[in-house]
């Protein structure tokens, strides 16, 4: 599917993160969750948990809340 | 190994939490304009106008100069700014009720006269902030508090497509209708949303670009599934695309 594909990882600010789960549905690698803690606003904030994170930034793209920052991972 | 941030908050974006419910899409078109604001280097020279209606704080969310209009006036004001100091970049941002009910008459005189600012207009197809009653933007057969067993054409008129009325008029320099239900769609709704700037910034005229967005809350869905509905029933209806485009 991919010919070359970057390495990437996600920050989530969980104190800003809503529990919408828009992230989680937009990720095409399927590495976001909704996590079991509980931030101090009440929701449970989504999560990075696994690798295979591409640094696409979809999830980033279409957080409400920019919870979300995305790290590219270069190999030098 | 090396990590480099390729995604992080837009200057223009005031580091503080919004007051909107989880999964509402106010606060992607908010990052948007702060996005475009930032790549064209204008946070100092910016003004914007806020509306009544749920986006009624987002003078504490974009972090530019900001007014606050009374409900539906916008473009009037933003039309003194602009006129005074045709030097600012001025920008309105406004629901659906704002625009299309009570105000109108403001934006489509302002959109006639052609004056040189920027309307962001929020199609939800509901008013939002004052507990889900019907827009004029709300979908035949659609549910709200005012219209409980769905709306009928007969008795409350069909739904406005407010870019298209707009883009019959001679003056105004873009007119666009995007979305920001996918992150596709994020994608092409932030050109827009620059290209409204720059059609202004150019003294091209009066730009507007329409944003479907979600209301989870008063839909009554999950934040996914409101996406979801907004894709299959709102785009049908309001189709996305440019009306009006500078010579
Ligand atoms: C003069 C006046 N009339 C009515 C209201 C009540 N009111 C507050 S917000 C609103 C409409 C909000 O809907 P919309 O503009 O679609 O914004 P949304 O909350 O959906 O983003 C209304 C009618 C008001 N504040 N002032
Ligand atoms: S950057 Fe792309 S692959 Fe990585 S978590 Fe976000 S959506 Fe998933
Ligand atoms: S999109 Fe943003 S607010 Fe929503 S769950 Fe993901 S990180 Fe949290
Ligand atoms: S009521 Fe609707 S428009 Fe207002 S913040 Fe909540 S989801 Fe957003
Ligand atoms: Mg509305």
């Amino acid at each position: 599917m991919y010919l070359w594909m970057a390495k990437g990882r996600v920050k989530v600010f969980e104190g800003r993160c809503k529990s919408c789960g828009l992230c989680v549905a937009a990720c095409p690698m399927k590495v976001l969750r909704i996590s079991e803690r509980i931030n101090d606003k009440g929701y449970r904030p989504a999560e990075q948990f696994k690798e295979g994170c591409i640094a696409c930034k979809m999830c980033a793209v279409t957080c409400p809340d920019v919870a979300i920052e995305v790290f590219r991972i270069d190999e030098v | 190994m090396k990590e480099v941030r390729i995604f992080e908050r837009p200057r223009s974006m005031a580091d503080v939490t919004t007051h909107y419910c989880p999964g509402c899409t106010h606060g992607i078109a908010h990052r948007l304009v702060a996005e475009v604001i930032d790549e064209l280097g204008i946070q100092e020279t910016t003004v914007g106008v806020a509306p009544v209606g749920c986006a009624v704080f987002i003078y504490n969310y974009i972090d530019t100069d900001m007014y606050e209009a009374a409900h539906g006036r916008g473009p009037a004001v933003a039309t003194a700014c602009k006129r005074i100091r045709p030097d600012l970049t001025v920008f309105t941002y406004q629901g659906d009720g704002d625009l299309a009910s009570i105000g109108l008459a403001e934006v489509a005189h302002a959109a006639n006269r052609g004056e040189n600012i920027t309307v962001i207009f929020i199609n939800n197809a509901i008013y939002g902030m004052t507990g889900g009653q019907m827009a004029p933007t709300t979908l035949l057969g659609q549910k709200a508090t005012t219209c409980p067993l769905g709306r009928e054409a007969k008795v409350n008129g069909y739904p406005m497509r407010v870019a298209e009325m707009l883009a019959t008029l001679a003056a105004p320099g873009y007119i666009a209708r995007v979305s920001v239900a996918k992150p596709k769609f994020i994608l092409e709704a932030k050109k827009a949303v620059r290209k409204a700037f720059e059609t202004q910034i150019a003294g091209k005229g009066f730009s507007l670009v329409e944003i479907l967005s979600t209301c989870p809350t008063n839909w009554g869905m999950l934040p996914v599934e409101a996406t979801d509905w907004l894709v299959e029933k709102m785009i049908p209806f309001y189709p996305l695309g440019e009306f009006k485009v500078p010579e």
